[in-house]
């Protein structure tokens, strides 16, 4: 239970772990958008053959990617088997009223190869960026929107304290459980409404716990002069260096490549 | 006047509810304490020590009376941030007050809110890091290391904001004899190596011990002060107040009221044997 992190890093020396996580955050958005722009098999092929090297450059087990694929692949199952038989056109094999059509197919294929492309890839963030480099990233990344005084600073701190109280929590949700089973409780049989009504007395300890810490904590942060993100500076600055240049420079080919495949080949279904 | 003047301080928090009174916590209390001193502040459950110890950083401020930190005024607002870089709190569960999910950022916390520029700021964590033992854990998350290990990245997060005195409230109630003597060893080192102020809170008697200076506290008031040897050998006082004193003390204490003949009380088990020995042989 304890290994449960939210963001499982991965570390490790690669290329894709040095990358400034800015640019790795901006680069998944647009890849994101770039996988669902593609509309024939060249430029999904293209697109997928990049995810695929992204995957083998981040130096973290395939064992890893396969793991979180596992977490989705009911949904892949169910998208795709629908996409299959709710094709347009002629249709290729008929029993009863299910049908396969080469637009059904095509249309499986396409949205299967997508979500796993998105998944592998977010997943290639999440195991290459440590969580405070994230919420750091994305801190710095939402600084604009401080003009529609939205509080970009204590969204951050809040992500980070919730990521560094995961750990915590989790290891006295085990406890308070054990506590409770000591006492009698039973919490692995019976309906799935008595096992509902069964977490009742774990999660109210743990909530009243929760609180004690949060109270705890701010004192902790006033004794160590936090006033808010003001006047506040980092250890751990970012910036860009010639490899977050040269991956800004592929992203952008990357992108050429798809518009390239989609224009060159638009016959190719 | 000294780096920390408590001036006639009385205390009591907000009531809770109408029918019960607020309680008296602090009482009149007055003492000092010089720079560059280990000082313990003892007392049982309920004396008002942590109470005490949150005044010392302005994190409260008397109800009457005065506290002073190198001169500052501890309920004058404007000061209250010089008043926190100057004294840093580390208070007893070590889980509760790391903020970040990786130890060296933990320790960057306090000097990232001073707004030290980012070279500095290097410079202070790893600074801090090795001096309370922890720098080949920098990068480690917090969940993994020991009650002790936690509670020394505490010490350093407090270290890094380069304070004059740190205040450490039961610093080791929550942790293994293990961890209580790492911990333990590095205020120590702080103290007299690099000249910190330690102010220690504790009811561990043979914690108070390591100290140069040890107030007794019994509801909110003064009880007694001095060397740990002079408030130790006053057995009789400690007893009526129901607080301990070490072992050690206790056993030679009742020895000598058996007829044993035993010059001073001893401190330590070291110091115990030495004397026994003397008398036995």
């Amino acid at each position: 239970m304890r290994d449960i992190t939210l963001g499982q890093y991965f570390p490790a020396d690669s290329v894709i772990h040095r990358l400034d996580p800015r640019v790795k955050i901006l680069s998944l958005i647009a890849y994101i958008a770039l996988i669902f722009c593609t509309f024939n098999f060249a430029s999904l092929a293209f697109a997928a053959a990049f995810v695929l090297t992204v995957v083998l450059l981040s130096k973290v087990p395939v064992r890893m990617y396969l793991k979180s694929l596992k977490v989705i692949i009911v949904i892949v199952i169910i998208t795709s088997l629908l996409n299959l038989f709710y094709g347009t056109g002629e249709p290729i094999w008929q029993w009863g009223f299910i049908k396969v059509t080469w637009a059904g197919i095509h249309n499986a294929v396409f949205v299967c190869v997508r979500i796993v492309c998105l998944i592998l890839l977010s997943s290639a963030l999440t195991f290459t960026t440590s969580p405070t480099d994230l919420t750091d990233a994305l801190e710095r990344l939402m600084k604009p929107l401080t003009v529609f005084h939205i509080k970009v600073h204590e969204i951050a701190m809040m992500m980070t304290i919730a990521l560094r109280f995961v750990p915590t929590l989790l290891e006295e949700t085990d406890k308070i459980m054990s506590a409770q089973k000591a006492r009698g409780a039973d919490m692995e049989s019976g309906s799935i409404i008595q096992r509902i009504k069964a977490l009742v007395p774990v999660l109210i300890p743990l909530f009243v716990s929760a609180f004690r810490r949060a109270y705890e904590l701010a004192i902790a942060m006033e004794c160590r002069c936090y006033q808010g993100g003001e006047g506040r500076t980092r250890m751990k600055q970012l910036h860009l260096s010639k490899s977050d240049y040269l991956s800004m420079i592929v992203t952008l080919l990357v992108i050429a490549g798809v518009v390239l495949f989609n224009v060159l080949f638009p016959h190719l279904i | 006047m000294e780096f920390i003047s408590i001036q006639n301080v009385t205390f009591q928090y907000e009531s809770q509810s109408e029918e019960k009174p607020p309680k008296q916590v602090l009482n009149g209390i007055s003492f000092d304490i010089p720079k560059g001193s280990f000082t313990a502040v003892l007392g049982h459950n309920g004396s008002g020590k942590s109470t005490l110890a949150k005044h010392l950083n302005a994190m409260l401020v008397p109800n009457t009376g005065k506290v002073f930190i190198d001169g500052m005024d501890t309920s004058d607002e404007k000061l209250v941030y010089d008043i926190r870089r100057k004294v840093g709190l580390v208070l007893q569960n070590p889980d509760n007050q790391l903020v970040a999910s990786i130890v060296e950022e933990d320790v960057a916390f306090g000097p990232e809110n001073l707004g030290i520029p980012s070279e500095e700021i290097r410079v202070r964590v790893d600074e801090a890091l090795k001096a309370v033992d922890m720098y080949e854990h920098r990068l480690k998350a917090p969940y993994k290391l020991s009650g002790g290990q936690k509670q020394r990245v505490a010490i350093a997060g407090i270290i890094a904001m380069k304070p004059d005195c740190i205040v450490l409230d039961e610093p080791t109630a929550m942790l293994d004899p293990k961890g209580r003597e790492e911990v333990l060893d590095t205020i120590t080192k702080l103290n007299k190596e690099n000249g910190i102020t330690i102010v220690m809170i504790t009811h561990y008697m043979e914690e108070a011990v390591l100290a140069d200076k040890v107030f007794v506290m019994d509801k909110g008031k003064l009880l007694t002060s001095g060397t740990p040897r002079e408030v130790f050998s006053q057995v009789e006082l400690m007893k009526k107040h129901r607080l301990d004193v070490p072992q050690v003390t206790e056993l030679c204490h009742k020895l000598r009221a058996c007829g044993v003949e035993i010059k001073s009380l001893p401190l330590s088990e070291a110091e115990c044997t030495s004397m026994l020995k003397e008398v036995l042989l």
